[in-house]
């Protein structure tokens, strides 16, 4: 139904700032740079992952992307709508368009409202269809997602970890969104139930043509889900990439160092030589250094590389990477040797 | 604890078709769990006694508390005046029997004063932060460094001691503590997931407050109303013995301040009154401390 061309989410030049509470009275007001100059666009019907360690980011991302945190600075466009710019009713009527999952099932549910009540809610709020028909949808929500009708009279804790991401799923499916914002929901869960959940999600994209802004800090979750990929380090994209290429030729250093930290049970992938561990905890997000903010734990960082900010430049179709050291020709740091 | 239901066959549970699990209402649970606490039922128990009284008590017991009917400092037992009769010679009795009206209804008055303005200053200073957190939060604490029984001695005789003054003066000097629990609470539950997910799904700041936060804050601020019956009881104690209490009101606190010059010659005449108010403010602490444990979900499992 879409063409490539079809851009659903346009992010530009984001930027969320979180001020800290001054030490004291004629101290400076410092800022947590928690997402800090991001760029990326989702085509309709595809999944873009966000992947990043720990405070790198993403799951602000996300939320400013759903406006439930203030945007310091930057654009957010959902289809031709400036929703960073849309405040009160405006925001509130266009929030039917794009919902998000949560990573935690069990904080993610009010523990007083019947799951029935929670996939109608929605409805309700945003007055989407008619009013008679509203309960109707709501089993039908429930089938959808693999729950049974009798289960809407439930309270949360009566579910599992599981089956309240699903119902988690039938709430944010219930508007009918274009856009679902997907914040780890599967972190929280069992392996098991991780594989379940994640072909639910697919199988819904298929069936109602969903584009899902996925956000995780699990690379084989990424793999299996995603069409393009950004990597997060401290609220900037330092990679960005289609699942292949991120995958087969990762040209930052970071991204290198994310993949040689997955385990694996195959010894010829554990034991290669060209491994990277990393070293130390990233920089503080309070008033970030200059230059590249991997710099302090790269190991190829050069005098450069803290003293000016690399850009994200297209190395190849698709391919872009913010890194002085990959050459233009594509070669990383990690080949150069 | 896994999926019963494949995700590509939905239609297919494995479950007997009939099996869904018993729903227990939250209140039944609580109530179930009060139950089971002693001390808390008696006090409940002890609660209902002294509504009772205050609800059929001049019915079945027709005297004026005013009336002077036999000789004063009579003592109990005198002449079928149980309690016997105090420095003027009036039942005390009576006195205790249309005396629990004024506790009872200024505890509940002024114990409903202190929570709505409670939860209005802390749910509105803990949702919406910034500079409204800042503000009232100051008058909280201005209201908080201000001694509470002087102000409400100052409050009470600028308006005439009536019921309904001497409940607005102990709701306005008390209510800073249920504001300060009120905003704790509002400050953690609007950072859960839940919340965020009611604002994603077009829900406005009035619903997200009232219905989303407020029924999950709940708990602990019933735990508080109950407690502020109990300290509203001993407010009024205090202002009557003062004598800042309505007049036409026989009340407690009243008795015990009047009678306290004879209190060598008659000590039943501040004994009695003195014990009615114990076995209130017990009362309602034991409920306060039930509910305290019924409602609190970690210790539900026992």
């Amino acid at each position: 139904m879409a063409g490539q061309d079809d851009i659903l989410l346009r992010v530009e030049d984001l930027k969320v700032h979180f001020s800290q509470k001054k030490q004291h009275l004629f101290s400076q007001a410092s800022h947590v740079h928690a997402v800090d100059g991001v760029n990326f666009t989702v085509p309709r019907g595809k999944t873009f992952g966000l992947v990043g360690e720990s405070g790198s980011g993403k799951t602000t991302t996300a939320l400013a992307v759903m406006r439930l945190v203030h945007i310091t600075d930057g654009q957010v466009f959902l289809g031709d709508i400036d929703i960073g710019g849309l405040e009160g009713e405006d925001l509130r009527r266009q929030r039917r368009h794009m919902q998000i999952i949560f990573q935690d099932p069990y904080s993610s549910l009010n523990p007083r409202v019947r799951a029935g009540d929670i996939v109608r809610e929605p409805l309700d709020q945003m007055e989407v269809g008619e009013v008679a028909s509203r309960d109707e949808r709501v089993g039908e929500l429930f089938r959808l997602v693999g729950l049974r009708p009798e289960q809407q009279a439930l309270f949360p804790h009566q579910f599992s970890g599981g089956q309240r991401q699903r119902v988690g799923i039938a709430r944010a499916l219930a508007s009918q969104p274009d856009l679902i914002v997907c914040d780890e929901p599967v972190s929280a869960l069992d392996v098991a139930i991780q594989a379940q959940i994640l072909n639910l999600l697919r199988a819904l994209q298929d069936e109602f043509g969903l584009t899902y802004l996925f956000i995780s800090h699990d690379l084989g979750v990424v793999q299996y889900m995603c069409d393009e990929i950004a990597v997060m380090y401290l609220g900037q994209i330092v990679e960005h990439a289609d699942r292949i290429s991120l995958f087969t030729e990762p040209l930052h250093p970071y991204t290198w160092a994310l993949l040689s930290a997955v385990p694996s049970a195959d010894p010829a992938i554990r034991d290669r030589s060209d491994r990277i561990r990393l070293r130390g905890d990233p920089p503080s997000p309070i008033d970030p250094p200059p230059g590249c903010r991997f710099a302090s734990r790269c190991p190829f960082a050069e005098s450069r590389c803290s003293g000016e900010t690399p850009a994200l430049r297209t190395i190849r179709d698709g391919h872009a990477v913010a890194c002085h050291l990959v050459g233009d020709d594509g070669v990383p740091p990690q080949r150069q040797i | 604890m896994t999926d019963q239901v494949e995700p590509s066959a939905p239609a297919a549970p494995k479950l007997e078709p009939d099996f869904v699990p018993e729903v227990e209402k939250p209140w039944l649970q609580t109530w179930r769990m009060f139950a089971k606490n002693r001390a808390a039922l008696f006090g409940l128990v002890l609660l209902s006694v002294i509504v009772g009284m205050a609800v059929l008590g001049p019915t079945l017991y027709p005297a004026d508390p005013y009336d002077i009917v036999w000789a004063p400092q009579s003592p109990p037992g005198t002449e079928g005046f149980i309690l016997g009769t105090d420095y003027l010679g009036r039942d005390l009795l009576a006195g205790i029997i249309y005396g629990s009206r004024a506790t009872l209804i200024v505890g509940a008055a002024a114990a409903l004063i202190t929570i709505v303005i409670g939860i209005l200053v802390g749910a509105l200073a803990g949702y919406y932060r910034g500079w409204v957190e800042e503000l009232l939060m100051r008058i909280t604490e201005f209201f908080q460094v201000l001694p509470p029984l002087l102000l409400a001695m100052v409050l009470v005789l600028l308006f005439s001691p009536t019921l309904v003054t001497i409940s607005i003066a102990i709701g306005v000097v008390s209510w800073t503590a249920t504001a300060r629990l009120a905003r704790a609470e509002f400050l953690r539950i609007r950072e859960l997931e839940y919340v965020k997910g009611a604002r994603s799904i077009g829900a406005r700041n009035s619903r997200i407050i009232w219905l989303v936060i407020l029924p999950n804050a709940a708990p602990p601020l019933i735990v508080s109303a109950a407690f502020a019956v109990g300290i509203a009881i001993l407010f009024e104690a205090g202002l009557s013995f003062l004598e800042l209490n309505d007049p036409n009101i026989m009340s407690w606190g009243y008795m015990i301040g009047s009678n306290r010059p004879y209190v060598l010659e008659s000590w039943w005449a501040v004994t009695f009154p003195g014990i009615a108010i114990f076995l209130t403010v017990l009362a309602v602490s034991l409920i306060g401390d039930g509910l305290n444990d019924a409602l609190n979900p970690r210790l539900r499992q026992r």
